[in-house]
């Protein structure tokens, strides 16, 4: 057994050992109301898995991974050839990276083994849910210290991370369902947490509803790579595409790629199935932070890069990858400039960014996607949870109309939330979020899809425009909050300061102290298009980036009461970005008239009442009519009975005597 | 077909008529029931007409399983008669005629 076989296995099973212990020794654990032993359990299992994640990315950095002897070595394979071999100039070269241990279902040519995927994508991966992950753990200890549910917290947070990297590792598509569909469980219970609120527990249940309608997708995808390629194998599918190019239609690969997308789409809140995820900032902010920014929403773009080798070979399906990326982005920044609620801000932002890494993955850049998915999920947990800071400092208050003028009151987080939105918006260079987006601007552009190109654009600029309002809106300017709220604002405790730091250190130098794409290079090879760089194309979107960044400040700090002007003087535009387009008002006209309605009017009382019964009663009908006449047979006279059985009798003799 | 056998069948038949003449036509309960005897006695005598044509003893092992039934039915056949007679006092057979519709 090689180090490269058993590592993942500690990391993944690190968090599950959590969340069995405070599941059974919880309440012993927590032995009074100022306990924290619950909160130092799990922190400690998710820190240790960081630490063997880490360690496992050394290993695999340290690969060279043109000396397949080296590499099949680490992995603790003998040293034969691998059988996979590149055929011809293949874009993906698979290798064998499993860690196979026993087969979990086996029916009739249905065979999923319970492996583990082990490659530089998976590992990127277990770096962020790991790394991201403990800090937000640590976070949380400060964070939830007041809570009277931290043993529950807690022991969900340990079993999310646990499903999160099952979700990443699971070597087959089944495996990799059963991960998708914990870390939605352990969101519904997450954004639930305060389940005696009924704005948290609906918006766990619509969370829930959503994702399951991608799931359906996902399944429906899963089933059909089954069909299509007899496995469901995600080394076995991708080498069957790659290595066998003409064995399956396009059409097919473009139906399964659709389907499994469907599924990326209600996990990573693309349109329409984004409603989920504004909903779900009921929940702690930690938790957004985790779930819902860093870590399950990625999830999405983390399948599509897994089966890239699938996607780029159905052109219609990278189209509807990167059109449906770029509506969403530029979608959720619009929706974003109107919010007011400081996490909704966030959440929208969070779409918008989803969208980004979709429209790379898209347009082929693959690896750009995942770099952007790396460097966001920090800069977003990190406004998150410096987000989170805020509401701490301001007793639960969210609306940043009430806010204002924090920033001497919570230096710390200001500095580090000020390095987030900077990490966000481009406008300052090498920031982790001035060379992901760059990187996703060039592949689009390079693509020669410019329509998204511009619109990708355009939306960065929205990025740097919304971010910096919400720095404005809470830290410049004159506090608009009550006098007893003024008065209570402060710092953070530590647990929760140290997080914003290590996060906004990662944010600003994340970018290029590692590079994502290289790193990737051995899994999804980038197409050359990176190559011909766009000399000008980093000071361009940079331009757009300043140019939002001193809009939002010339409108919020400088002259801040242009905005109230616009907004009292309304506009259909404004209206129309107030309801966020509708979507909400879609789903439920969609499901109070056509579900319910539908339902009472045509299901029940056409389909149901109608048809189905009058099936039942009509055959009823049918058989008492015949029965009324037919009764007068039965005369109650035995010898008339006699008759009948005599004749019958005759008449059965004559027909095997005579006719026969 | 052998005379004797012949015959035999012939008065088989015969008797087999009459007996379901007599079910069909007669009211009394209990010339039903011995109508009913005679027709399986007639069918008695075909076995017995067969078994000695054929030269085998299923047709006479037959006629004891038929003898037994017989029996049998006379017993119960009784039985229920006089259970109805005590009912209504009388042994008309289409006085007998509530079990319907």
């Amino acid at each position: 057994m090689g180090l490269l076989n058993v590592l993942p296995w500690m990391v993944l099973l690190l968090p599950l050992a959590g969340f069995t212990v405070l599941c059974l020794f919880g309440d012993w654990i927590k032995r009074d109301k100022e306990d924290n032993g619950a909160g130092i359990v799990a922190c400690a299992t998710v820190l240790i898995a960081f630490g063997f994640a880490v360690w496992i990315v050394l290993l695999l950095a340290g690969q060279v991974w043109a000396d397949p002897a080296r590499y099949r070595a680490a992995l603790g394979l003998p040293a034969a050839a691998s059988p996979y071999q590149p055929h011809g100039p293949a874009l993906f070269q698979p290798a064998e990276r499993t860690t196979f241990t026993f087969y979990w279902i086996e029916v009739a040519g249905l065979r999923v083994p319970f492996a583990l995927l082990l490659d530089q994508l998976s590992a990127v991966m277990m770096l962020v849910i790991t790394g991201v992950g403990s800090l937000i753990h640590i976070y949380s200890l400060g964070y939830m210290a007041h809570d009277e549910d931290r043993t529950r917290y807690f022991s969900y947070l340990n079993l999310f991370t646990f499903f999160m990297l099952l979700l990443v590792l699971g070597g087959s598509l089944p495996l990799m369902f059963v991960g998708w569909e914990g870390v939605g469980l352990c969101s519904y219970f997450l954004i639930g947490f305060w389940f005696k609120k009924k704005s948290a527990s609906d918006a766990g249940k619509k969370a829930f509803i959503v994702n399951r309608i991608g799931d359906a997708g996902l399944i429906l995808g899963t089933i059909l790579a089954f069909w299509t390629f007899g496995s469901v194998d995600l080394i076995e599918v991708t080498e069957a595409v790659t290595s066998r190019p003409t064995e399956v239609g396009v059409g097919v690969l473009t139906a399964i790629c659709l389907l499994l997308f469907v599924g990326a789409c209600g996990k990573s809140a693309q349109i329409p199935l984004h409603v989920w995820l504004p909903d779900a900032m009921e929940g702690p902010t930690p938790v957004s932070a985790l779930i819902h920014a860093a870590t399950m929403v990625t999830a999405g773009v983390y399948m599509v890069a897994r089966l890239a080798p699938l996607f780029s070979r159905s052109e219609t399906a990278m189209n509807v990858v990167a059109t449906i990326g770029a509506a969403t982005a530029l979608m959720a920044a619009t929706v974003a400039l109107v919010q007011t609620d400081i996490k909704r801000v966030l959440a929208y932002s969070t779409v918008s960014q989803l969208g980004y890494m979709f429209l790379a993955c898209g347009v082929g850049a693959f690896g750009v996607g995942v770099f952007h998915l790396f460097t966001h999920a920090f800069f977003k947990a990190l406004l998150f949870l410096g987000s989170g800071s805020v509401i701490h400092a301001m007793s639960g208050e969210q609306d940043m109309r009430k806010m204002g003028g924090l920033w001497k009151k919570i230096p710390w987080t200001f500095w580090t939330f000020a390095v987030g939105t900077a990490a966000i918006s481009g406008g300052v260079p090498f920031l982790s979020g001035w060379v992901s987006k760059d990187e996703i601007l060039a592949s689009a552009l390079h693509s020669g899809k410019t329509g998204l190109f511009f619109i990708a654009l355009f939306t960065a600029m929205l990025t740097a425009f919304y971010m910096t309002r919400l720095l404005c809106m809470t830290f410049f300017g004159h506090f608009r909050g009550g006098h007893d709220a003024e008065h209570h604002v402060h710092e953070s405790p530590w647990s929760m300061l140290l997080p914003l730091v290590i996060l906004a250190v990662a944010s600003a130098v994340g970018g290029v102290v590692i590079n994502i794409p290289h790193f990737l290079e051995p899994v999804m090879r980038l197409e050359e298009h990176a190559e011909p760089h766009y000399g000008w194309l980093p000071y361009l979107a940079t331009t757009m980036a300043l140019v939002g960044i001193l809009a939002a400040f010339y409108l919020y700090v400088m002259f801040s009461d242009v905005p109230a002007r616009i907004r009292a003087r309304g506009g259909v535009l404004l209206r129309v970005l107030e309801e966020k387009y509708g979507f909400d008002l879609a789903f439920n006209w969609f499901a109070s008239r056509v579900v319910v309605d539908g339902s009472r009017e045509v299901l029940w009382k056409a389909v149901d009442a109608g048809l189905i019964d009058g099936t039942v009663n009509g055959t009823a009908g049918v058989v008492d009519g015949v029965s009324r006449v037919t009764r007068f047979v039965q005369t109650g006279l035995v010898r008339a009975y006699a008759l009948l059985i005599f004749g019958g009798a005759v008449a059965v003799l004559g027909y095997l005597v005579w006719l026969r | 077909m052998e005379g004797l056998t012949q015959q035999a069948l012939l008065l088989s038949l015969g008797l087999f008529v009459v007996g379901a003449l007599g079910v069909f036509l007669r009211r009394n309960i209990i010339t039903v029931l011995m109508c009913v005897e005679l027709m399986l006695n007639a069918v008695n005598l075909a076995f017995v007409a067969f078994s000695r044509q054929l030269g085998t003893l299923d047709g006479q092992i037959l006629v004891f399983f038929v003898m037994t039934v017989a029996a049998a039915e006379a017993a119960v056949g009784l039985a229920i008669i006089i259970a109805l007679h005590r009912h209504k006092d009388t042994l008309d057979v289409d006085a007998f005629n509530i079990m319907k519709w």
